[in-house]
């Protein structure tokens, strides 16, 4: 749980190098990150996911697709902070695990 | 001239796809191919995987893999396709679920997975493949050419939203090229579709890549959500 919360972390400050939003120089677990109040805009978001992506295979070993149907349907969008983001990150590991 | 660039082409078993990739292996590149049947090519530069480009978790594998082992893609190549002559009181809603899932939804699915890895780079080009069918409202054709009229529109959005990242994209559509795609379509309905280009004949993958090689080079970063048809067939 603690690594994958580091690895958004890591993400949103690698992507604040582009960015340049004052929120995002230290993120934390409260950082909001899409959605009401989030601080991505839709383009920052795909640049995010790609990212995030790589780096949970490369650091991790798994291999996983943020974007699912029922991640975009969620009443709460995973993608609103950095701790939903990471129970949900969490969840699709185990999902992958399962089916091998 | 194109060198030293890492290409993903779609259904390289044979036909079109597989003279693509010999043609820019030749040149220098680095190919990497899939199609649901064995690879047929044997170069030190290719690498081929056997799945169906509609099948998502094989996709997604696949184009992982390949930013892994290659750490880049500079160019996709969207070529697997399918195509079935049939009046539509007499097709199979099968056949109709075929067809989208390979040329439509293995489209999108290599273009959401590629452009991902090409995102990084701010650099890309993708080709998809349209025909001369969808502007020439072929009858018997309304399945396969609907499928690439979806391409073709999904070509002009894409070209939008992936702009910003200095990605390309654009289609060529061809006119008949003599391949397995059209062995069973009767001469006659042949014949009467080439009466119906600017210029009456078969094209060549010459042609075809003509097009590609225009659409992929350096120097066409200003072109793209592009639709270009052989033989004079305009929209
Ligand atoms: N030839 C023409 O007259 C013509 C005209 C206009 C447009 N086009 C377009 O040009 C493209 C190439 O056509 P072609 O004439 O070269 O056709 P082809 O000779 O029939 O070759 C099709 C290729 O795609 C692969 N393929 C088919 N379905 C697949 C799937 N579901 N997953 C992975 N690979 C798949 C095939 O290999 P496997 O069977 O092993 O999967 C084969 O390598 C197509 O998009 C076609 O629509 C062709």
């Amino acid at each position: 749980m603690e690594s994958i919360k580091n690895i958004i972390i890591e993400s949103l400050k690698e992507l604040n190098e582009e960015l340049n939003i004052k929120e995002l120089e230290n993120p934390d677990e409260n950082t909001k990150i899409y959605g009401e109040g989030g601080l991505l805009d839709s383009l920052a978001l795909v640049t995010f996911i790609t990212d995030l992506e790589e780096k949970i295979e490369d650091e991790l070993g798994y291999r996983i697709t943020l974007v699912n149907e029922r991640a975009m349907s969620r009443f709460r969008s995973p993608f609103k902070d950095v701790k939903t983001l990471s129970l949900y990150i969490q969840e699709l590991i185990k999902e992958e695990n399962k089916d091998g | 001239m194109v060198k030293d660039k890492v290409f993903v082409i779609t259904g390289t078993r044979k036909g079109i796809g597989k003279s693509l990739s010999e043609y820019y292996l030749d040149k220098g590149n680095i190919v990497i191919g899939c199609s649901r049947g064995e690879g047929s090519i044997n170069h030190k530069n290719y690498t081929h995987y056997t799945l169906d480009v509609s099948d998502e978790k094989a996709v997604v594998n696949m184009i992982r893999d390949v930013r892994k082992k290659f750490g880049r893609i500079d160019i996709l190549l969207n070529n697997a396709g399918i195509a079935s002559m049939n009046h539509i009181i007499t097709t199979p809603y099968k056949t109709v679920d075929n067809i989208f899932k390979t040329n439509f939804y293995g489209t999108f699915l290599f273009t959401r997975e590629v452009a991902k890895v090409m995102m990084k780079h701010k650099k890309g080009r993708i080709v998809n493949f349209a025909t001369v069918a969808t502007p020439l409202r072929l009858e018997g054709e309304a399945i396969y050419a609907s499928s690439k009229a979806a391409i073709e529109n999904f070509t002009e959005i894409m070209a939008r939203e992936l702009a910003d990242f200095g990605i390309t994209v654009n289609a060529v559509g061809p006119t008949p090229v003599p391949t397995d795609l059209i062995k069973n379509v009767p001469e006659e309905k042949i014949n009467a579709l080439l009466e119906r280009q600017a210029i009456r004949r078969f094209g060549t993958f010459e042609d075809v890549v003509n097009v590609i090689d225009f659409f992929i080079d350096d120097k066409s970063d200003f072109i793209t959500g592009q639709i270009v048809y052989l033989g004079g067939v305009v929209k």
